[in-house]
């Protein structure tokens, strides 16, 4: 079974990130990168499946810059097999929204025919949550979104998501969708015999017209500003004033 | 303009409290339709959708494919009513967010998800980087498709009296099979729409520690909500954690219990009205953020509060 890991390079979970005042956007420059902790999820899922003898090629992909050298290298010292790079823009500030995002991806499983496409549900940057739904509509494909647990057995996956209220497991035909959450496993650190590796692994690149994908965005982004900041209030010193302040000043609890 | 609302729907009921958020953030928009997918029973869920006020009328399907909620079906059936409309929304709960950005991509439509404001029929706001900026942005698709917050959102009210609608059934696509359930029936209220919410986080070390919250939660009325540590640790069931990446939460009253306040944390509930934060470290971020803080041992206030409420 043939895997493929789309992957994004996003601004560290770390980071505590500035907005331009001019309202221009969010300062990328000179800020830690990493791949997105839920497509880190991704790949550790489809490495551990390599494992078990149930994946045979693992395939992670990412569309951006070239500076997405760097997260598809961290792929492949995670356990990727190969890398491929879609230079989408040598503009970092060009936005590339889900929905192209998608159709580059779908491109993408034309050519390389994976048996299942494992995302991550989210990237933490635009907190989007929707391109590998947006790819499994584009292929047809069934999806499971947000997943807790993977078995993959007789053609199908048996994904446990969760869902508001709990969880739901459901059965999807392969080739399908799957999208991860935090809860499906706990990446491994990358070992340096892993680093050193990695170097050697195959890492090709595409451009966009190789795929013939149209960009132009959908949407404009006007401008991006603070949110309400709010203010540190007071200490209280007991539990009897904290009852005090919150029926008497707050007026929230009777 | 006219909005299509596709209704959220759960164990065969209607989240009336999500649907009523989601119609009162688009009604200034124009005329809106609300549509349920089930598959049986769906008269409840449409008569209780069309005493919401605003609601133009009520589109049910009833088919054995719809059950559950599956994506696909679903997402082939807004599809195949989606001409006419100038919008379709969905509230930004797991229901709606695994299936709006499918229609999206059928529809050839960018999805927008988790709009916390909408300027008008094209301009919208949403938070990205975990709330840390707010983006305004303007869909040029013809058909905008978006989720909403349903936080920023007040509910409808109800006093409508919108006719229902039977509508046919897409071919079942096929593509995947429902197994199982398991949720967890609960009398506290739902977390995304309580008016008061006790958290609590890693420092409550254990799951029976954790009873702690949860019978302070229940002496004031409040849903339980978690870190995502406390939820890793299997303090917590999954969808109480509060979040980036889980629930968003504005109640009137929040309080975070052993919880240091990470970013991923204040973007779920930082829209709060009182915070109040109890945690033994003078220097946790949630304290920057709370408006009453009280600095000490957990275990010795939670029962303390408990007790005197
Ligand atoms: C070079 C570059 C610059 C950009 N600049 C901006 C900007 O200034 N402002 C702005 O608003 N947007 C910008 N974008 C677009 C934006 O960051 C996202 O790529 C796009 O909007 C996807 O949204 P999301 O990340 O929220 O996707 P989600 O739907 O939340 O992502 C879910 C999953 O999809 C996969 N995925 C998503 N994107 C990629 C990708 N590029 N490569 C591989 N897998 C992916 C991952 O598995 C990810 O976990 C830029 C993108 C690129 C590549
Ligand atoms: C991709 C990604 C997504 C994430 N999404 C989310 C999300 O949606 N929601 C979320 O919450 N987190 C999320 N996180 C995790 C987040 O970064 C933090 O790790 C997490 O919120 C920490 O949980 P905590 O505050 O319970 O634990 P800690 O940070 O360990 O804090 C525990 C606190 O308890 C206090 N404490 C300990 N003992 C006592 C005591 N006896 N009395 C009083 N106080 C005590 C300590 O002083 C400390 O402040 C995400 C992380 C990533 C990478």
């Amino acid at each position: 079974m043939k895997l493929l890991v789309p992957v994004k390079r996003v601004v560290d979970y770390n980071v505590k990130i500035r907005v331009n005042p001019d309202g221009s956007g969010v300062e990328t420059s000179n800020v830690k990168m990493s791949m997105n902790p839920f497509d880190e999820i991704a790949l550790e899922e489809a490495v551990r499946m390599k494992e078990k003898g149930v994946a045979s090629e693992i395939v992670a992909v990412s569309i951006g810059t070239q500076q997405a050298k760097e997260t598809l290298r961290t792929a492949l010292a995670l356990g990727a097999d190969r890398a491929i790079l879609v230079d989408a823009t040598s503009d970092p500030k060009q936005d590339i929204e889900p929905l192209s995002v998608a159709k580059i991806l779908a491109k993408i499983v034309a050519e390389e025919k994976p048996d299942l496409v494992i995302a991550g549900k989210q990237a933490i940057d635009n907190d989007m949550n929707a391109t590998g739904q947006m790819l499994a509509g584009l292929l047809g494909w069934g999806q499971a979104t947000f997943a807790s647990a993977i078995e993959i057995s007789g053609g199908s996956a048996t994904v446990t998501r969760e869902i508001d209220g709990g969880l739901q497991i459901l059965k999807v035909a392969l080739p399908a969708v799957i999208t991860t959450d935090l809860r499906l496993n706990e990446p491994r650190y990358i070992s340096l015999p892993s680093i050193m590796k990695a170097k050697k692994k195959p890492l090709e690149e595409k451009t966009l017209a190789d795929l013939g994908v149209d960009l132009t965005p959908r949407l404009r982004i006007v401008h991006t500003d603070e949110p309400k900041q709010r203010s540190a209030g007071m200490r209280v010193g007991s539990v009897d004033e904290l009852i005090d302040k919150l029926k008497n000043e707050a007026g929230v609890l009777s | 303009m006219t909005v299509l609302l596709l209704a959220e729907i759960s164990q065969g009921h209607l989240v009336t409290d999500h649907v009523a958020r989601a119609l009162s953030a688009v009604s200034a928009l124009g005329e809106v339709d609300v549509l349920i997918a089930t598959d049986q029973g769906g008269a409840d869920a449409a008569a209780q959708a069309a005493k919401l006020r605003g609601v133009r009328k009520v589109l049910l399907c009833e088919a054995p494919c719809l059950a559950h909620g599956l994506a696909e079906p679903v997402a082939a059936l807004v599809k195949s009513v989606a001409e006419g409309y100038s919008h379709i929304v969905a509230a930004a709960a797991t229901y709606g967010k695994n299936i709006l950005p499918r229609v999206a991509a059928l529809l050839d439509a960018m999805v927008i998800s988790d709009v916390t404001a909408i300027k008008d029929g094209e301009t919208f706001e949403r938070p990205v980087y975990a709330g840390n900026a707010v983006q305004q942005v303007v869909s040029s698709d013809p058909l905008k498709i978006f989720t909403v917050r349903t936080a920023s959102f007040q509910p409808a009210p109800e006093g409508g009296s919108a006719p229902v609608e039977l509508v046919s059934a897409p071919a079942d696509p096929n593509l995947s099979t429902w197994v199982e359930d398991r949720i967890v029936v609960t009398e506290r209220p739902e977390l995304t729409s309580a008016k008061r919410v006790v958290s609590g986080g890693r420092g409550l070390g254990s799951k029976e520690n954790f009873d702690a919250i949860v019978r302070l939660a229940d002496k004031i009325g409040a849903a339980v909500g978690a870190s995502r540590a406390a939820v890793d640790l299997g303090y917590a069931p999954n969808d109480w954690q509060v979040g980036q990446t889980g629930k968003i939460v504005a109640p009137e009253l929040y309080v975070a219990v052993g919880i240091s306040g990470a970013i991923q944390h204040l973007a779920g509930m930082k829209d709060s009205k009182i915070i109040v934060a109890i945690n033994k470290d003078e220097d946790a971020p949630i304290l920057k953020v709370a408006d009453y803080a009280l600095v000490g041992d957990l275990f010795a206030i939670v029962p303390e509060l408990s007790k005197k409420l």
